[in-house]
């Protein structure tokens, strides 16, 4: 048995009762890495004799028996930050810097039992759906090397799919770990905004950006969950309130579960295959004894122009402090500071960073604040009000993770309004901060994954996860990128 | 030259006196070696994270409240955008559209001038740029990046440099009241930007103002404001417009020089700071912050006039100082006479301190120890002279006024016996100066008592002596 082939939940399992340890794991997933990472290019870092010390150490030690992951090695989006290691959320600009620190959800995976794996790859500081804006280049989907794999986590779910990695983290801001689990087969969890805490997490839009697992199968999601939230006291926006176990009620089913489908957002359009897919699976739920709703989001439409002005203020903000003082790239010529500064960061940021930058230092400027910021908070109460409207007839929302299926790397990049409209469905979601999963719906005819989200109410990723997993059984999606 | 009307108003920077930073868990002790009191936070290293000091809500909201300000039950934490190298996250965290307090007030000029506060809001400072001569690099301190502040904003009411530097003042006593903030002005944990403007007497439109940075004393305060107004009232006496300029400061020179003129002006894209979440503040929490603010300075002179019955200006005096204003009340309690009490407080104790450089809580004499001093001079026991120099030896080793008057043989003679004989061996001593007395030369009665000190060691009752020798010269006119 390939172990870097099974899921984290049966892996646990298996290394409880002693019949594999997380040297086995770690083996057989840098064998993977050694093979397909060539072709796929998957990693920023990947020190493959630390894993594997690491994991001997834990095997020797036995210790990892009593913990919740039992040293199962955990891949991490490179925009979170691990003591020691060099974090360049895929941009020029952190060139040389290595973080001082862990971030809260590497300590807590750390607690668990968990080792920390390499850094994968992504847009530079997670701007962008197909990880073709990363400074080091894309990443290959693995169910065909032409296609993007998504992005911005389009690494960690890339890395998921081709069993590079048992479970990655990612993090979504507006789809980020949901649209590239759905280009590659996998599934993709964003927590509730305050769920996990971002301390660590290279922010991009403060308000938006939330921490999530990539994983084979909803139940491993359940389980990254559970060691993965928590308040944080250095978070001042991550949630108090007792974690649940989400794996807890998992196999409960369909029954008396009630799906929500905004046919008016719906609209908006998408790739016919996608609808077709989408459909066949609501009529499917409908029939396995759930009920399925029509609900309305009138605003849910507005979503994606609302969004790319509140994110772009945030991240020209968030972004100011890469300046070539403190860590980092410096310009060589650096003689006058704000030439200095001009620079460093013409040189360190890519096109797509650089644009949002601009856009977001525009609305938030002196006579257009009112006109774009505030006037953009107030589509997001209005879409946040949607759904509360929504999930009083629903337990959760269902839409197309995406409007379509992989693109062909090149075929969007030259054109951002285009590559902005494939996170259509997913950016309502972290405008309302609630919990969004994507899972595996099937392939098209050309053998690229679709995948379908459901949308939980604020806290309540218990009933998602739950309607998420009955899902899964009914689609039984068995495909595998590789032959 | 037409006369003009000055108008103020000052924005003024008060460093928190919390042990930790506003956003993080660093020290915020003054003069550590640079860069030994930062973490990622206040580093601003790429993902770290603001959490809020409560200890710094706290003392923001004593300061509005003993300001008279309404504090908001929900405020917002904003970010100030600016690239400068002293501010590593390139946004400064401060508060914007929602301050914590507003609409408060003070007075100054012994209650008769009020003087309107806008705003009393929390943000962060900045760290220290270090430019070293004959070196082409600079280097950043971030020790103080992070330091809490709380920014008080006035409403222009101010009229004259002379009154914002009473302004200032007052905020400094007040702030020291609630030990917010220690006040220091030359380490800067007290700062002042200071907006001017003048219009023609007689109009309510405001003209252009200028702001001036960099104020780091009260001289300066005012100093740079007469430098101002004369710079502006020539201007405008030549028909000329003021540019809405930001000056700087240079208190050596004791000029100002423009920093940025409005074109260049920051825009700070100000915008709610989404790390933080809004601030709550529990009408449980500005309750229990009112019950910890003590007596402030204009309450308690207004009780050290009427209950004490203390001349305004002593009250004035005594209760710049929250720890004097103290101490003179203890001694008062212990001696019941509060003038007394007042004059050695006001005279004596502040000399002492003020030679020694020390405060009154490193002063060695103890209110009940200055109480039994001025009580040895109230009952006789001592002269004023020799109570001065008791009160000396006792500031230097806190000893008691007895014990020393003991040692020392400092009890006045008051005994006429033994000071008849002393004015007796004087008046023969100096048989010119008593003629001279004699044919008219009145001022010499003053020189003979000088004697009689002399001849005492300073111990002679000058009352008495002044009497006796006053006797002993009319009998001599006789003979």
């Amino acid at each position: 048995m390939r172990l870097n082939e099974c899921g984290l939940a049966k892996l646990v399992t298996m290394a409880k009762a002693g019949e594999i340890s997380p040297l086995d794991v770690a083996s057989h997933v840098v064998a993977a890495v050694e093979a397909r990472e060539r072709d796929l290019r998957v990693f920023l870092d990947f020190d493959k004799d630390e894993l594997l010390q690491t994991a001997r150490s834990l095997t020797d030690s036995g210790d990892y028996r009593r913990t919740p992951l039992c040293g199962m090695p955990v891949m991490i989006k490179d925009n979170i930050c691990v003591k020691d290691k060099p974090i360049s959320c895929g941009s020029r600009i952190l060139t040389g810097y290595k973080s001082p620190y862990d971030a809260t959800v590497v300590v807590n995976l750390r607690k668990n039992g968990a080792i920390i794996g390499g850094k994968t790859n992504l847009d530079e500081f997670a701007m962008g759906s197909s990880t073709e804006n990363s400074a080091f280049g894309p990443t290959r989907n693995p169910w065909s090397s032409e296609h993007a794999p998504g992005g911005s986590s389009g690494g960690s779910a890339a890395a998921v799919a081709a069993d590079m990695a048992i479970v990655s983290l990612g993090s979504d801001t507006g789809g980020s770990i949901r649209q590239p689990a759905s280009f590659c087969g996998v599934v993709g969890m964003k927590p509730t905004y305050g769920r996990v805490s971002r301390y660590g997490l290279v922010a991009f839009a403060s308000s938006l950006d939330q921490i999530g697992p990539v994983t084979k199968s909803v139940e491993d999601s359940a389980l990254m969950l559970n060691v993965m939230c928590g308040e944080d006291a250095n978070d001042a926006t991550s949630l108090p309130g007792a974690v649940p176990d989400f794996a807890a009620n998992l196999d409960n089913g369909l029954k008396g579960l009630t799906f929500g489908v905004p046919r008016d957002f719906l609209e908006v359009g998408m790739d016919e295959s996608v609808k077709d897919n989408f459909d066949k699976l609501v009529t499917n739920v409908q029939r396995e004894g759930a009920r399925v709703v029509d609900v309305s989001m009138p605003h849910a439409k507005y979503a994606v122009a609302c969004y790319y002005i509140i994110a772009n203020a945030e991240a020209s903000s968030n972004l100011a402090r890469f300046d070539g003082v403190k860590y980092g790239h410096r310009t060589q010529n650096d003689d006058d500071i704000y030439a200095m500064y001009v620079r460093t960061r013409d040189e360190g940021f890519g096109d797509e960073v650089k644009r949002r930058i601009l856009l977001g230092t525009y609305v938030l400027s002196a006579g257009y604040y009112d006109a774009y910021y505030l006037q953009a908070q107030k589509v997001r109460s209005l879409v946040v009000a949607d759904f509360a409207k929504a999930h009083e007839r629903c337990d959760m929302v269902m839409l197309p993770t995406a409007p379509s299926p992989a693109f062909k790397l090149g075929e969007k990049i030259e054109d951002p309004l285009l590559m902005y409209l494939s996170d259509v469905f997913t950016i309502p979601i972290n405008l309302a901060g609630l919990p969004g999963v994507s899972i595996p719906t099937g392939l098209s005819a050309d053998r690229l994954p679709f995948g379908v989200q459901f949308i939980g109410r604020p806290l309540d990723e218990s009933t998602l996860l739950q309607g998420a997993r009955a899902v899964e059984k009914l689609v039984d999606f068995r495909e595998k990128p590789f032959a | 030259m037409p006369s003009f009307e000055t108008i103020i108003g000052l924005e003024v920077h008060a460093q928190l006196q919390t042990k930790s930073k506003m956003f993080c868990g660093c020290s915020t002790r003054f003069g550590s070696a640079p860069n030994t009191q930062v973490c990622p936070v206040c580093l601003g290293l790429p993902g770290a994270l603001p959490v809020v000091n409560v200890k710094a809500v706290e003392a923001a909201v004593k300061m509005g409240l003993a300001t008279g300000c309404t504090v908001a039950r929900r405020s917002v934490f904003a970010r100030k955008n600016y690239f400068y190298p002293d501010c590593p996250k390139n946004y400064q965290i401060s508060q914007y559209e929602h301050p914590l307090c507003s609409n408060g007030f003070l007075h100054v000029e012994g209650g008769e001038k009020r003087i309107g506060i806008t705003r009393v809001h929390l943000e962060e400072d900045a760290g220290k740029l270090i430019h070293l001569e004959g070196d082409d690099h600079s280097y950043a301190d971030m020790n103080r990046v992070g330091v809490p502040l709380i920014e008080i904003v006035s409403e222009p009411d101010i009229r004259s440099p002379r009154q914002a530097a009473s302004y200032m003042q007052k905020l400094r006593t007040i702030v020291r009241y609630l030990e917010i903030c220690d006040g220091n002005m030359e380490e800067g944990s007290l700062r002042c930007d200071v907006n001017v403007s003048l219009r023609k007497k007689g109009s309510d439109k405001f003209g252009t103002k200028t702001e001036v940075k960099n104020l780091n004393s009260f001289k300066a305060v005012e100093q740079a404001l007469e430098f101002e107004i004369e710079r502006q009232a020539r201007l405008l006496g030549e028909g000329r417009k003021i540019q809405q300029d930001t000056l700087l400061w240079d208190s050596v020179k004791g000029e100002s020089q423009i920093m940025r003129s409005k074109e260049e002006a920051h825009d700070y894209r100000y915008f709610p700071e989404p790390d933080l979440l809004v601030l709550d503040i529990p009408e449980s929490l500005i309750q229990r912050v009112d019950t910890e603010i003590p007596e402030l300075p204009d309450a308690k002179l207004d009780r050290f006039v009427s209950d004490l019955g203390l001349p305004k200006y002593d009250a004035e005096v005594l209760t710049s100082s929250r720890e004097i204003a103290g101490y003179f009340e203890a001694t008062a309690k212990e001696l019941g006479d509060a003038k007394a009490v007042s004059n050695w407080v006001m005279g004596e104790v502040l000399r002492e301190l003020k030679d020694k450089k020390i405060d009154i809580s490193q002063f060695k004499i103890l209110p009940r120890q200055l109480a039994a001093l001025i009580a040895e001079v109230q009952s006789g026991g001592i002269n004023m002279p020799t109570a001065k120099d008791v009160f000396r030896d006792m500031a230097g080793t806190g000893n008691e006024a007895k014990d020393i008057i003991e040692k020392k043989g400092l009890k006045q003679i008051s005994d006429e016996g033994a000071l008849d004989a002393v004015v007796v061996s004087v008046l023969d001593n100096y048989p010119q100066e008593v003629a001279k007395y004699l044919a008219g030369k009145d001022k010499l009665l003053k020189f003979l008592v000088g004697q009689v000190m002399k001849e005492t060691r300073g111990k002679a009752h000058p009352q008495k002596a002044t009497d006796l020798l006053k006797e002993a010269l009319e009998k001599r006119r006789g003979s």
